[in-house]
């Protein structure tokens, strides 16, 4: 239940924060996609049900006040969230640089398909442009964020587990 | 006991997998609703909107009143020399405004003889706080702290600095959604009304990205009388914008691929950059009805 609080509380602070502070901090316009951050640390750090739902949340909250059409992105967090889950095998807390790749690779597929699924549809065709000045940038900016955010999120998901071993262990006896 | 556990991991793996399945069909189903039957949300939007809303206003209200402190410690020297631009420019001003008052008088004469109505009525129009802008980097809309309850209605004109921001697509009990015409998926109807000729004004990533302005195109200027810089405005045969709210200002123009029709560049009149108070025109454009009295001969 506190997992669920807490994950709730970090989701809803990532999306307000995305939507007001970050708008006014981005350089050149772009903003760093912090819940993408979430969606795939959880994904890798608790497996592939926790970082589907995880990112089915986030994606539904983008839905209603940044979509189109309702499902949209919560379909495309939710992949993003699923497919983290399966590199939970090779995830170990001390290392950095995996976390970091998974989330950076997660970021450029949730932008490519993005692209392909909402602009060249468009016949917006110069992918050259929109890759240089939108999906590049957004990736940089995102790895950054992550190199601080990850370790928040890693001591977060440390501390709930330390609970619920805690719990566990007296429900046991 | 390790047999156990596997077992139990399996199940769980089937699990996870049938709930990916159940919820890609009903996120599939929400995208295929939108589309066709235009259902969107419903409670959803209210129960977020009640927990999000809050939030994001009182970050965005800690964060002016931070900008605003920072703002106060700018130097005497700088606010003198700023007055006395603003006197000059105030004199200015007033100069234009008494001939202008002076036109307005005579052109009332002018209609009151040719018996015309007002051309472009005034609409009542409600004020309203930017609290939240698109939380990706692809499009271009932003929520805004008016809804259902202030008698926002979707399809309602937003404006800000006296030109067009965008258009309300979606209301919930406390916000709205508001795409604005610099998102790379709007088009506007519009007009120059030096010539009367409508054409199609598109907001664009690209464009937007490079050189802060929209395009435009379809216009058929066959005696090349428009000009950089002439103003754009919404057209008449728009049917969700209001009639003559100012667009921007054409910054290029050339001919297209077809050498029939003109595209170019408009420069929007609102700061799309730093948006904050906006109105809303609280009259939808009626079109439905139009057609209806029309004399059908």
């Amino acid at each position: 239940m506190l997992r669920k609080i807490v994950l709730f509380f970090i989701i809803s602070i990532c999306f307000v924060l995305q939507t007001t502070t970050l708008q006014s901090l981005s350089f050149a316009n772009i903003t760093p996609n912090l819940l993408i951050i979430v969606v795939a640390s959880f994904g890798l750090m608790r497996g592939k049900k926790e970082g589907m739902f995880i990112g089915f949340f986030s994606g539904l909250i983008i839905d209603i006040f940044c979509g189109f059409y309702l499902g949209i992105y919560a379909l495309l967090y939710m992949y993003v969230g699923y497919s983290a889950g399966f590199l939970q095998k090779r995830f170990y807390p001390e290392d950095i640089k995996f976390p970091l790749l998974i989330i950076a690779a997660s970021d450029l597929n949730l932008n490519l398909i993005i692209y392909l699924v909402m602009f060249l549809t468009r016949s917006r065709y110069d992918f050259g442009f929109y890759f240089t000045n939108i999906i590049l940038p957004e990736l940089v900016y995102t790895t950054i964020v992550t190199i601080f955010f990850y370790l928040i999120l890693l001591k977060i998901n440390q501390k709930l587990e330390a609970y619920e071993k805690r719990r566990a262990i007296k429900f046991d006896l | 006991m390790k047999k156990i556990r596997n077992r139990n991991s399996k199940k769980k793996q089937i699990e996870t997998k049938y709930m990916l399945i159940a919820l890609t069909v009903v996120c599939v189903l929400g995208i295929f609703g939108g589309l066709v039957y235009n259902i969107n949300g419903g409670p959803l939007k209210a129960i977020a909107g009640y927990i999000f809303v809050p939030m994001q206003q009182g970050i965005n209200a800690t964060g002016s009143w931070i900008f605003n402190t920072a703002n106060d410690f700018k130097t005497l020297s700088q606010v003198l020399e700023e007055n006395e631009k603003l006197k000059e420019q105030n004199a200015e001003l007033t100069n234009q405004l008494t001939i202008a008052k002076i036109e307005q008088y005579e052109l009332e004469n002018l209609r009151e003889l040719f018996d015309l109505s007002e051309k472009y009525p005034t609409y009542e129009k409600v004020a309203a706080n930017v609290i939240a802008k698109d939380s990706g980097n692809w499009f271009s809309s932003f929520t805004i702290n008016r809804g259902e309850k202030d008698g926002i209605m979707v399809g309602m004109n937003v404006l800000a600095d006296g030109g067009l921001v965008g258009i309300v697509t979606d209301v919930g009990p406390n916000y709205s959604k508001v795409r604005s015409i610099i998102d790379d998926a709007n088009n506007v109807s519009a007009m120059v009304p030096s010539t009367g000729d409508n054409f199609n004004v598109s907001g664009n990533l690209k464009t937007m990205n490079e050189a802060m302005v929209i395009t435009f195109s379809e216009l058929r200027d066959a005696e090349n009388s428009v000009k950089i810089g002439e103003p754009v405005i919404t057209s008449y045969v728009s049917d969700q914008y209001h009639q003559g709210i100012l667009i921007g200002y054409i910054s290029s123009i050339e001919f297209g691929p077809n050498n029939l029709t003109k595209i170019g560049t408009i420069t929007p009149v609102a700061d799309f950059e730093h948006l904050e108070d906006v109105l809303v025109i609280k009259k939808i454009k009626d079109v439905g009805n139009t057609v209806d009295t029309e004399p059908t001969e």
